[in-house]
């Protein structure tokens, strides 16, 4: 028996002592990040909380007296200002979120097979050029896609927005179709081959069934992408089509817009995205936590 | 000699490195079924399997040419035009925007990156409400970006935003007027976007902490690294590489940010705030000057183009490796 298997009676203090203040210091740790992460979530409610619209004071209360619906109300009854067409707007997020979503499954998923599952020479110069796609900064891209949608007969269109999506979703989606795909034994390709299979079988019968965990992660990381864009949905829409992310663009409109309303719906458009998460989240875990061999 | 190989999906997702041409061909990724792996790239097609893997392919070619090749052409085209350049170092606006940017990039890649890779760390601690700060922490993550931004807006705005009204009513300080001071604004742009993003490198991180062995640890302890001296001489140098390549692309990402300036302070007080994202839609589109947004955008590319090289040579030598 070691000195340090068993510590002296002084020496176990100082031990027991600093594991104290560990803990003690992790309790502090958890209570700021708790107060960093959740203020500006804990700010939303309490807007979207407020009786009166445009209500974006803070009266000192933590817990206001009085609560109200109304906000919520005017959304999904749609007579808040600005909000008239909400539902319409959560129908075009919709439809760029989940066009978007099946676009870049369509395309990554095709993409991904020819490169990793059939000898292509030098397939994998496609993921390399695809991911150059990255180095361009969207912002720079933006301007010019602005004037060339005009030129596709796109301007102020929902597929707009999904074609600038899917070209930035797809690189990744590829990169980790190609990276999960080859896990799959091309043992089972090859049988069915001899089966008289052909290319567009094999991927539909075996490909696309095996890949359903990274399929599942692609889908999650397009629509959040999808979800969450502000810019392009700003310059290539108009008034018209207006989508939920849009209208919170109000900001600097109207200042007196009815902020309880805005936020409410602000609230109200982060749930599919958690929906869809929720749905998925064996699949999604299960590839995160695909964990590789030790060398 | 470790040689512990990254294999998360939720990491290889953010590290193009991994796609290196080599990489691919080569057979390294074991495979399930080891004998007979036909690795792509050995032979050759022919007839009807070329006309598929062209039709395969077809598609995401004709999304990057359409999208990405002929934007970008026309980027340049618009750009090319050395008198937008005089013009744009004319413009009072241009240079604090240029400073602002590279302000911004350096402080908000390197605390989210360095933040992030110590809380990855702390969230692996085995206890239960360390776990249920994770899920709090995490959130951030999952709120539309636009929503959460004007949230800070808000929350910042002055006297009557949340920020200052706590200060009021627990300490008695007449809170700053966030928007009203170029430098507090364009900390609550800092932070707003540390908050937004760091969730994510965080979790990045996690999953690669998770494979490192257990029993480097033990062997480190067994020599007395413990706490700091453990994280500078052990965990740190195995996920080094890792670290190196998430901030570069993090870099890239940061410099295409438009988001959140445009809608945290939205360049106030008088667009002394602005980055090089904002400034190029503000000339495009509120200006009327297209070609000038494009330029301004596109002055950041010596700084983008050695960040690009560094990365690719990054990936081609080195796989993500432990």
């Amino acid at each position: 028996m070691s000195a340090a298997a068993l510590p002296s009676g002084p020496a176990r203090r100082r031990r027991s002592i600093r594991r104290a203040t560990a803990e003690a210091g992790s309790v502090v740790l958890c209570i700021v990040l708790l107060i960093w992460s959740l203020l500006p979530i804990y700010n939303m409610f309490l807007i979207a909380l407020d009786p009166d619209e445009g209500e974006i004071e803070f009266d000192g209360n933590i817990w206001p007296p009085e609560f109200s619906l109304e906000g919520f109300r005017g959304v999904v009854m749609q007579d808040a200002r600005y909000l008239e067409d909400f539902w319409h707007q959560l129908g075009n997020s919709f439809a760029i979120g989940l066009s978007t979503m099946v676009l870049t499954l369509l395309v990554a998923s095709l993409a991904s097979f020819a490169v990793s599952r059939m000898r292509l020479g030098r397939a994998s110069l496609l993921t390399n050029i695809a991911l150059l796609t990255y180095a361009v900064p969207a912002t720079l891209l933006v301007i010019p896609y602005f004037e060339i949608m005009h030129t596709y007969g796109l301007s102020d269109n929902l597929w707009a927005v999904t074609a600038a999506q899917v070209t930035f979703a797809s690189p990744f989606g590829i990169l980790i179709l190609q990276l999960y795909s080859n896990l799959i034994p091309f043992e089972l390709d090859d049988a069915a081959r001899v089966d008289g299979a052909s290319a567009l079988q094999v991927y539909l019968r075996i490909y696309l069934p095996l890949m359903a965990p990274a399929l599942a992660v692609v889908a999650v990381y397009s629509l959040l992408l999808a979800w969450n864009d502000y810019l392009y949905q700003a310059v290539l829409l108009s008034v018209r089509n207006m989508t939920v992310s849009m209208t919170q663009g109000q900001l600097f409109e109207d200042v007196d817009a009815p902020w309880n309303a805005m936020m409410a719906a602000g609230i109200l458009y982060v749930l599919p995205p958690f929906a869809l998460l929720f749905a998925l989240r064996r699949y999604v875990a299960a590839s995160l936590t695909m964990v590789g061999v030790k060398g | 000699m470790i040689t512990t190989r990254l294999r998360t999906l939720g990491e290889a997702a953010m590290i193009p490195a991994m796609s290196s041409a080599e990489q691919m061909a080569g057979p390294r990724l074991p495979l399930p079924a080891e004998g007979g792996n036909h690795r792509p790239g050995r032979t050759r097609l022919r007839g009807p399997d070329l006309r598929w893997a062209i039709a395969f392919i077809a598609p995401y070619a004709a999304v990057f040419l359409a999208f990405v090749v002929y934007p970008f052409g026309a980027a340049l085209w618009m750009a090319g035009r050395p008198s937008l350049y005089a013009e744009l170092i004319d413009d009072p606006l241009y240079l604090p925007a240029l400073v602002n940017t590279l302000l911004f990039v350096g402080l908000a890649v390197n605390l989210k990156m360095f933040l992030g890779l110590l809380l990855s760390g702390f969230f692996l601690r085995p206890r239960w409400w360390i776990k249920a700060v994770l899920a709090a922490f995490l959130v951030p993550w999952m709120v539309a970006t636009a929503q959460a931004c004007i949230s800070f807006h808000w929350m910042l705005i002055d006297q009557r935003g949340l920020i200052d009204g706590l200060l009021a009513a627990w300490f008695g300080v007449d809170g700053p007027i966030w928007f009203n001071h170029r430098w507090l604004a364009f900390a609550a742009n800092v932070a707003a976007y540390l908050w937004k993003w760091m969730p994510f490198w965080t979790v990045i991180f996690m999953a690669a902490r998770m494979t490192i062995p257990r029993d480097v640890y033990d062997a480190a302890e067994v020599d007395g690294a413990t706490g700091v001296r453990r994280f500078a001489h052990v965990t740190f140098p195995i996920l080094a590489n890792l670290y190196l390549i998430c901030t570069l692309i993090s870099v890239l990402w940061t410099l295409g940010d438009f988001t959140t300036v445009y809608l945290v302070s939205s360049g106030a007080p008088s667009l002394s705030t602005e980055v090089l994202a904002t400034l190029g839609y503000h000339y495009a589109f509120a200006m009327a000057k297209p070609a000038l947004g494009v330029a301004a955008v596109m002055s950041a590319l010596p700084l983008l183009i050695p960040v690009v090289i560094v990365l690719m040579r990054r990936l081609q030598t080195s796989e993500v490796q432990l």
